[in-house]
């Protein structure tokens, strides 16, 4: 192919040369008047907002590094914290984190084994990871998730190929999150989509009625009180000598709680299937389940995939109110970090230190949301 | 059967109609037949669970009922909207509790509310360092556990310095770790009475503001509301304060040995939780407000100028009601979720409903009863903000002739 210029020559033509735009209208002064100095009301607002955007950096670069406390002598119980407390006020007490963060990430998981729930949240991490990747999306996926749940499984608790055994009550930290978020949509998504499913049961009202009971049921009163029936109600349920382990019944409480708002996001994708589907299915004599299975639910997740990740970070957060009943999660661990004497009152450093984790997680997903909803969006408006 | 080949319309149109026939084929025997066998299985494993729970409440001797409401409760409450003593009964105690929920969630939901428009319309802004700011807020505060923020704010709030060495940013306004005092007016008859007569001229106002609409309907002409709202909403509550004799005495707080005396009081723990709903809240509500704006297309904007409305003018009567029509659904289901977060309180010990019901479970060990009251409060609050919700956005919704 010729470049432009040869072509426009081979016409006849004189080269155009690109001219610039007169400068009055490009660069970063002029940007800045139209953005920040556009009238005299804008200017006083930026005038006013940088004043304290800039005092409030300052004074917290000078709590977080200029007078930070960034070690102190001694450990464990020898631990001489009188520096922090000098400081307390002007200069944060990074030294907590330096001394707990073990207990923060992995609780009271033996110390020597600590490598183990290390591995197990970078499985978790790449498992999010190729999930996220269209390439994958594929039958083939549900076995990468079982393979890797057994993994984590072995690695967490052990007992085979020479680990030691770790009982699940040593549990804690960073895994206990990841494993409650994971195995909750793990086992709430199927649930959700045949409660969706049912929802949508014309012909079938007994089996509507109870779907619609659920839904609404579950999203009418807050996540704190299944997690309460689950760790207080929950014994009654079953009969004598049968006992499940609390963490189960947290786990139990959040899938049943999360299926239902996932049943409604699922619900939302199935009413924007047209009906014109339904019927060409039924045409070809597809059954129930075919047609569910091969025409339906394909399209209807697709759509709903977007609200499927927001949901699944509304859970990631959820998962903190295990705290209320006791389990070991990130933030139970982190708040547990501050309880001994000499780590008393700096509660304000171990929280930014999970919140940067949390935030990370939490980001990262809601980033990918929003731009699968602009890459779907551009396949339908083609 | 061969089909008739004449062109008759009425032969073609109803299909044969068939029998009922109790065969496998019939769809309908199908549903039926499904459906009892799911419900039967449902209603097994429930017969299953209440039957477990009956024997194990026999073995361990555990009362039912709600025989316990009318004990007395014995169990302090720090903050209550009614008068409550440790004699009461668990009854009164609950109530108390519910009255708590109702109060963050109602203040909550209100100034988050405010603070949500602000900043949804602040990310919409022209000004890039607001539009920013605006968006770093958003993302920051969605991003975070609730519980996490709370925690953090009550950490922050516990943090301050006792009441002696209490920090005092202006005025009489003191930050001490025992909570936020600031400076109150002496509540007396008249105070009350100003008040009742600025909820009647409200009234009058929105009265008259129906009225005007109609008049402005029939002549085209519409009358000025402003003077008729400054009046009734400034002058009149003044001259009933007026005429009751002034009262105006200001309650400072002071410091009178380990801590203060006089003065309005917010706890380190409801105002941690209302603090930390309103920003957490507030930043769901800025995007559901950026979303309704945006969806009002640009020429409603451009139309509503060439008719020679102001910028005010065209925000206020052509585009808020179209974008309000986007923005109740999802507003709904934000003052569903607030009442609902704020059974959060339990974590940093505000005693909200879900605390004291916690707390009865723990005294009379009937944990059946107890969920069942925390369950049955929130289930009637969430019914009646989805019913008043969809009563207003049926109010608001395009009316279709």
């Amino acid at each position: 192919m010729t470049p432009p210029a040869a072509e426009a020559a081979t016409l006849g033509a004189a080269p155009v040369r690109e001219r610039s735009p007169p400068s009055f209208a490009v660069g970063p002064l002029v940007w800045l008047r139209a953005n920040l100095f556009s009238s005299w009301l804008s200017t006083a607002v930026t005038l006013l907002l940088a004043y304290f955007l800039i005092s409030w950096t300052l004074s917290f670069l000078n709590w977080a590094v200029v007078n930070a406390i960034w070690d102190v002598p001694g450990t464990g119980q020898q631990v001489d914290t009188s520096a922090c407390r000098a400081a307390r006020g002007e200069g944060a007490c990074w030294a907590l984190i330096g001394e707990k963060y073990r207990f923060i990430l992995f609780g009271l998981y033996p110390f020597d084994e600590q490598w183990r729930p290390a591995v197990v949240v970078v499985i978790f991490v790449a498992l999010y990871v190729v999930s996220a990747m269209r390439r994958f999306w594929r039958k083939e996926l549900a076995l990468i998730w079982l393979a890797a749940l057994t993994l984590i499984g072995v690695l967490m608790w052990g007992g085979v190929f020479g680990l030691p055994y770790v009982e699940q009550e040593r549990w804690g930290g960073l895994v206990i999150t990841l494993i409650l978020a994971t195995f909750g949509i793990a086992f709430a998504f199927p649930l959700s989509i045949l409660v969706a499913l049912g929802r949508r049961q014309t012909s079938m009202p007994a089996v509507k009625a109870l779907c619609v009971v659920y839904i609404e049921l579950i999203r009418g009163v807050p996540l704190i009180s299944l997690l309460f029936m689950a760790s207080v109600m929950f014994p009654l349920f079953l009969p004598e000598g049968m006992n499940i382990d609390k963490l189960l019944r947290a786990q139990i409480a959040i899938i049943l709680f999360a299926a239902a708002y996932l049943a409604e996001v699922v619900r939302g994708g199935l009413q924007a299937i047209p009906k014109g589907q339904y019927e060409a299915a039924d045409a070809l004599g597809l059954t129930y389940w075919q047609k569910t299975g091969l025409i339906v639910l394909p399209q209807a997740l697709r759509i709903s995939i977007p609200p499927l990740v927001n949901t699944f970070i509304g859970m990631f957060k959820d998962t903190s109110l295990v705290l209320i009943i006791g389990i070991f999660d990130l933030l139970n661990t982190a708040k547990t970090s501050i309880i001994e004497p000499a780590w008393q009152g700096f509660g304000v450093e171990a929280y930014l230190f999970v919140a940067a984790i949390y935030f990370v997680f939490c980001f990262a997903m809601s980033k990918y949301s929003q731009d699968l909803e602009r890459e779907l969006d551009k396949g339908r408006r083609r | 059967m061969q089909r008739p080949t004449a062109a008759d319309p009425r032969d073609l149109r109803a299909p044969p109609r068939r029998g009922f026939a109790l065969s496998w084929r019939d769809p309908t025997v199908r549903a039926v037949f499904w459906q009892i066998v799911i419900l039967g299985l449902v209603g097994a494993g429930i017969w299953w669970l209440v039957d477990n729970t009956m024997r194990n409440l026999e073995m361990r001797k555990i009362a039912t009922g709600f025989r316990f409401l009318e004990r007395e409760a014995g169990l302090p409450i720090g903050e209550s909207l009614i008068p409550y003593s440790p004699a009461d009964t668990y009854f009164r105690a609950l109530t108390v509790g519910v009255l708590n929920t109702l109060r963050v969630a109602i203040v909550g939901a209100i100034l988050a509310t405010v603070l949500g428009t602000v900043v949804g319309i602040a990310r919409l802004s022209k000004n890039w360092l607001v539009a920013k700011c605006a968006a770093v807020y958003v993302e920051v505060l969605r991003d975070l556990p609730l519980l996490l923020q709370l925690l953090f704010w009550y950490a922050l709030l516990q943090g301050l310095p006792g009441p002696r060495q209490a920090l005092n940013p202006f005025g009489s306004v003191y930050l001490s770790n025992r909570g936020i005092k600031f400076p109150w007016i002496e509540w007396q008859e008249a105070h009350s009475a100003a008040l009742l007569a600025f909820v009647v001229g409200l009234i009058a106002v929105w009265g008259l503001g129906r009225l005007f609409v109609a008049r402005q309907m029939a002549t085209g002409v519409r009358p000025r509301l402003w003077p008729w709202a400054i009046l009734l909403l400034v002058a009149l509550p003044a001259g009933v304060w007026w005429a009751m004799g002034a009262p105006f005495t200001v309650d400072r707080p002071v410091l009178r040995g380990f801590n203060f005396r006089g003065g309005g009081t917010l706890t380190p723990e409801f105002a941690a939780l209302l603090f930390g709903l309103i920003l957490y809240t507030a930043a769901f509500i800025a995007e559901i407000v950026r979303a309704g704006i945006l969806a009002v297309h640009q020429g409603q904007w451009e139309a509503a100028g060439a008719l020679g409305l102001t910028r005010g003018q065209q925000l206020r009567l052509v585009v808020l009601p179209q974008a309000l029509r986007v923005i109740v659904p999802p507003l709904t289901s934000q003052y569903l979720n607030i009442t609902k977060n704020s059974s959060l309180a339990v974590a940093i010990g505000y005693q909200d409903i879900v605390s004291i019901a916690n707390t009865t479970i723990n005294q009379t060990g009937q944990a059946i009863e107890g969920i069942a009251i925390i369950m049955l409060v929130y289930l009637t609050i969430s019914l009646t903000i989805s019913l008043f919700m969809n009563w207003f956005n049926a109010r608001i919704a395009l009316k279709e002739r």
